[in-house]
């Protein structure tokens, strides 16, 4: 049953990532995309990951639905009217993939593996909450940190207007000028 | 269904991406590429925690840490590609080749 | 990963969730009626099955140039998503969820996920303005209630101490968590009104754009929508019998009895909302849940921690 399910998934997951490349409509590209991380959180369901699994549903569907918004704000073809090849380096690229992918299967098929050290804890999401809250908050608090400090220069780089057209020159004026109304405050 | 055939997936994964981050011109098209190639890592992370390793979770933790960069890596490429497109009202990568040679 | 699945709840589930959707559309019928005045007649209650049967039978049009497949896949997904969703929760009392997968609150939270990816490729597959922006107002009131859906539905989960559903209900054995977690339940209905775009949270399909998402969906298209539509409203309206008020307890009647009567009140209630909130303009919207709702969901969320903790958790 579990072979089955990876004999469906796996080719999906592939199939779906190399047709991103290939279709001319922007927004089948970034669902197709998703349709390839979704196969890839069904395999983690079959690998006894099913908190990965589930945020992976969660997470990679909130990121393509924004992924989708930029991709129409700024590329040219989003309904894939024309057919469209926006690429450089085509060649070199195709090279480089199939020497990595014949360098990383000649390693994966060689090495002799060695055998599981140990078994899967009962309530393997449990498992990962005392990881994340005991021995590696600190990897968590940086990740945390990083988030925000992600968040804000995001803000910084992407806005338009900056203080000083906010709030004058002198940076005197009282309430800000922004074009949209709202606004903590107000 | 084995460690090599998760390995192997995982690596046609990353190799897809590979080939779609070195070749687009766009930006958005690059992340997509890059997006492709951490799926392909956690896909090998997990394969690799539940036939290697299974008895403690630092393989899942290590896939919530790869989530965490995805997420990092999104926001900040598409932001800097909003101040390119301010700037320079372009989205391809080649414009953008400021620091080359 | 499924423990184990209650095969016997593959077949009763959609035919409860249906039965329920079409009960929550004929009360909507029936309150509208009674808002517009009207004596309400047999008409009004037998509405969703009248116009079922009508769009069955009405021809489907189409735009000019219209994305088929990803018009189709959209409009399939939501009724599909709501279904899967719904595959967590118990239709009884412990063991009648068709799966008690050990991250069941995850895999509810990740399938309504899916209805940003839904609503937007039906907005996109028209090949229609309007259509298009009732996509974008929604992915833009996504954007706004999914954080203090997610933050107060783990802390439902921190309260039961685990993701799993069932455990959640045997945790509320002593005290519904609708008792001590007043404003999670509120924030619940108001963001899962938000998630199904029902009430006051229309917008996307609202009528200053024509129907909005809906514009260009005719015959059995706008039938599985709006059907679907309901399923989702439906699937909000059950997942919080087992995450706020208890689960199947109760006196006198069996677990399932009670589950009904549990699901028809809050679905009742959020259908009722309808006709009394004021529709909310989606930027709006954002602000209050990113300034108002997020600080207070995960006050909530500490507070919930700090009781776990000193009753021993």
């Amino acid at each position: 049953m579990g072979s089955a399910i990876f004999f469906v998934l796996a080719p999906v997951a592939v199939l779906a990532g190399v047709l991103v490349f290939r279709v001319d409509s922007m927004v089948r590209a970034t669902f197709l995309l998703l349709v390839s991380f979704l196969g890839v959180a069904g395999l983690a369901f079959l690998l006894n990951s099913g908190f990965v699994g589930g945020i992976m549903l969660l997470m990679m569907t909130g990121e393509m639905v924004i992924m989708v918004v930029f991709m129409i704000m700024f590329m040219m073809n989003p309904g894939g009217l024309m057919p469209m090849k926006m690429v450089h380096n085509q060649r070199f690229s195709a090279c480089a993939a199939v020497l990595t992918f014949l360098g990383l299967a000649i390693v994966i098929l060689t090495v002799r593996w060695p055998a599981p050290k140990g078994v899967a804890p009962a309530d393997v999401t449990l498992s990962i909450g005392e990881g994340m809250m005991g021995s590696k908050m600190l990897v968590f608090l940086t990740a945390g940190v990083a988030l925000l400090a992600c968040m804000i220069a995001a803000l910084a780089l992407a806005t338009h207007r900056g203080r000083y057209d906010r709030y004058g020159d002198d940076l005197d004026r009282k309430t800000p000028d922004d074009a949209a109304r709202g606004g903590v405050g107000r | 269904m084995n460690l090599q055939l998760f390995l192997l997936t995982a690596a046609a994964l990353f190799s897809v991406g590979l080939f779609g981050a070195l070749s687009q011109q766009s930006i958005v098209m690059l992340m997509m590429g890059l997006e492709l190639m951490v799926n392909g890592v956690i896909l090998a992370a997990v394969a690799f925690w539940h036939y290697q390793s299974p008895a403690s979770a630092d393989g899942q933790i290590l896939v919530l840490i790869a989530f965490c960069v995805m997420a990092i890596e999104m926001a900040m490429g598409f932001a800097v590609q909003i101040a390119l497109f301010r700037a320079r009202d372009v989205d391809m990568t080649d414009m953008a080749g400021d620091l080359r040679g | 990963m499924p423990d184990v699945t209650v095969w016997w709840v593959l077949p009763v589930l959609p035919v409860v969730a249906l039965a329920l959707a079409t009960f929550a559309a004929s009360l909507d019928a029936v309150l509208g009626a009674r808002v517009a005045g009207r004596v309400v007649a047999l008409d009004d209650v037998v509405t969703p099955v009248r116009e079922g049967v009508r769009l069955l039978l009405t021809q489907r049009r189409t735009t000019r140039r219209p994305d088929s497949v990803v018009w189709r896949v959209g409009i399939g997904m939501v009724p599909v998503v709501a279904l899967l969703a719904a595959a967590v929760i118990p239709l009884g009392g412990a063991g009648t969820a068709l799966s008690d997968l050990d991250i069941g609150v995850v895999w509810w939270t990740a399938w309504l996920a899916l209805l940003w990816v839904a609503l937007y490729l039906v907005g996109w597959g028209g090949n229609s303005a309007l259509s298009l922006v009732g996509g974008y107002r929604f992915v833009a009131q996504a954007l706004a209630y999914e954080m203090p859906l997610a933050i107060t539905v783990i802390t439902v989960a921190l309260a039961g101490e685990s993701l799993r559903v069932g455990a959640i209900v045997e945790a509320q054995q002593g005290l519904w968590y609708v008792v001590w977690l007043p404003v999670g339940f509120v924030v619940y209905l108001l963001t899962g009104a938000a998630a199904a775009f029902w009430g006051p949270f229309a917008t996307p399909m609202g009528a200053d754009l024509a129907g909005g998402v809906t514009v260009e969906l005719s015959g059995v298209d706008r039938l599985v929508f709006l059907a679907g539509r309901y399923l989702v409203l439906v699937v909000v309206a059950a997942f919080a019998v087992p995450l706020f008020l208890g689960g199947g307890a109760g006196p006198l009647l069996p677990d399932w009895a009670w589950v009904l009567l549990k699901t028809s009140a809050v679905l009742w209630l959020l259908v009722w909302s309808r006709r009394r909130l004021a529709a909310v303009r989606m930027d709006r919207f954002e602000e209050f849940a990113w300034v108002v709702l997020i600080p207070v969901t995960l006050v909530q969320l500490f507070v919930v921690c700090v009781i776990v903790l000193s009753t021993g958790g």
